[in-house]
């Protein structure tokens, strides 16, 4: 079985190395400043133990005070399994570090999100819309988007 | 006089017969040589994510079909699993089974297709390979028309359970099929395991390497062609796959062959979870008691199988509404995808038609 590992406890790990990074954990999911992203992603990737070989997926939840972006990440050595999260407070530019020098996997997951809810990832070597057209408007995933 | 080359842009798609639907590869070539690819999608995008927040949880079964639309069993069943772990629903135990069975005869016709176009990329374009595949899962299409009235979207599953139980004369055909089966792979195997064509083509043709194929999150046969066994019915079993006893075949170096390969395999080895699960197959009730509009509590959940092209999964999120706040759908083919552009580089155009053949994409997934 896949362990899903409790977000408070990796938080315990994450706050050894960079306590002002965790808003919040709960049983299922780490939530981190979109600030701190890559470094903490970077330390689940590398971190004895932990070792996040593969990023099952990105995604992203509009929950309108908030935009949210969710990493599922699996240990392929371990397997076990860890859902972390950041959230993006402005809707205008919402912006978020990318992941894909460390998981190349991220590419179009990443335009996936920006084509679709509007996040701009911040060094992702090629963010372009993945679905749309350019020069669409909107970003369709988004609550207020009809 | 001295004779300048350019590199030469080719689109290839959204039109083609071998790009299997509207994908699009904008290839930069120097002579006949690839040095550059990239992949342009969204010609089936449908918004499924977006139409799947309008609908009830029931009502979005029928969505779930026209992602992978050669595979929409287990569609269903990643789909119905997600929401059942949302809200804490059981499932009788004969409807796993049943689960079992049409999720394995599903990876069964989904990897015929996939090996049969794939020869048909290779060249053979009078379509024999292809026809003998069809064959075969023209008997499990029938299977399918039984129990669900369906041939290729077969809204089966429901939450808690699946739509009917089987008829009468369903497992007959089963059984039939079941034993039949391994003698077919044999025939293939005998076609196709040794010939020198084939070898030729794909043997060290489109190298994914282990780290790479890890690192760019592919799954399904293509991660377990590079040599990494990971099987998401073994790692993390889902329904009742941990009371089956099966390999998970491998590859080597992780070339376009051993892709092949991986997928002749594994449908020996779903052959043989059929059998066992027609052996185990309990009886009882297919659907336990649902609601009638279901309201999930405010939470979140995400369900992946182990489906025939790679890691299907549903994030979901509940608003305790009777619709889901939000869908994501993990489209195993789109993420497959990532790497390709490294294994097209340096090889021939017309390798670079079977290394993306070797992936088994299917558009309606990619785009959603």
């Amino acid at each position: 079985m896949t362990k899903p590992l409790l977000g408070q406890e990796v938080a315990k790990q994450i706050a050894e190395y960079l306590p002002e990074a965790i808003i919040e954990s709960n049983e299922t999911a780490v939530t981190v400043r979109s600030e701190s992203l890559f470094q903490i992603a970077q330390f689940l990737k590398t971190t004895p133990g932990l070792e996040f070989d593969y990023l099952t997926g990105i995604t992203s939840v509009d929950y309108l005070d908030y935009l949210e972006v969710v990493y599922h990440l699996t240990s392929i050595e371990h397997n076990h399994s860890l859902v972390l999260k950041t959230r993006c407070h402005n809707r205008e530019n919402p912006s978020v570090p990318s992941v894909v020098s460390l998981w190349c996997g991220a590419d179009f997951q990443e335009r996936e999100v920006y084509d679709l809810m509007g996040i701009t990832f911040l060094d992702h070597p090629n963010l372009k819309r993945l679905f749309l057209w350019e020069g669409f408007e909107g970003h369709p995933l988004r609550r207020d988007y009809l | 006089m001295e004779l300048r080359t350019e590199p030469f842009v080719l689109n290839m798609g959204p039109q083609h017969p071998s790009t299997h639907g509207v994908f699009r590869m904008r290839v930069t070539f120097d002579g006949e040589v690839v040095v550059d690819m990239e992949p342009i999608f969204g010609y089936l995008h449908r918004g499924i994510e977006k139409l799947a927040e309008t609908r009830t949880y029931t009502q979005v079964i029928p969505l779930t079909d026209r992602l992978d639309y050669l595979a929409s069993m287990t569609n269903n069943h990643a789909y119905v699993l997600a929401v059942e772990k949302l809200a804490g629903i059981p499932v009788p135990e004969r409807a796993e089974y049943l689960r079992v069975i049409m999720d394995e005869l599903m990876r069964i016709s989904s990897h015929l297709m996939a090996v049969g176009f794939f020869l048909n990329d290779l060249g053979c374009s009078v379509y024999t390979p292809l026809l003998y595949m069809y064959r075969e899962r023209e008997k499990i299409l029938d299977l399918f028309e039984m129990v669900c009235g369906q041939r290729l979207t077969y809204n089966y599953m429901r939450i808690g359970g699946v739509s009917h139980d089987i008829p009468e004369e369903f497992m007959p055909a089963l059984k039939k099929f079941v034993a039949e089966m391994p003698s077919f792979i044999d025939e293939y195997d005998q076609l196709l395991a040794e010939n020198e064509i084939l070898l030729a083509r794909t043997k060290g043709v489109g190298i994914l390497p282990r780290e790479l194929a890890i690192n760019a999150s592919a799954s399904g046969p293509v991660l377990r062609a590079s040599g990494i066994k990971w099987d998401i019915r073994k790692k993390d079993p889902y329904s009742v796959y941990e009371r089956f006893d099966f390999e998970i075949p491998t590859g080597k170096v992780g070339d376009t062959y051993d892709r092949y390969r991986v997928r002749i395999q594994e449908m020996r080895q779903s052959a043989h979870i059929l059998e066992q699960a027609i052996e185990q197959l309990p009886s009882g009730e297919v659907q336990s008691k649902m609601p009638h509009l279901l309201h999930p509590p405010v939470g979140e959940a995400y369900g992946h199988i182990e489906a025939p092209r790679g890691e299907l999964g549903f994030y979901l999120v509940s608003d305790n509404s009777i619709a889901p706040y939000r869908c994501h759908i993990r489209a195993p083919t789109l993420i497959n995808l990532t790497a390709l552009r490294d294994m097209v580089i340096g090889w021939k155009l017309a390798d670079a038609i079977i290394i993306f053949g070797s992936i088994d994409i299917i558009l309606g997934e990619v785009d959603r």
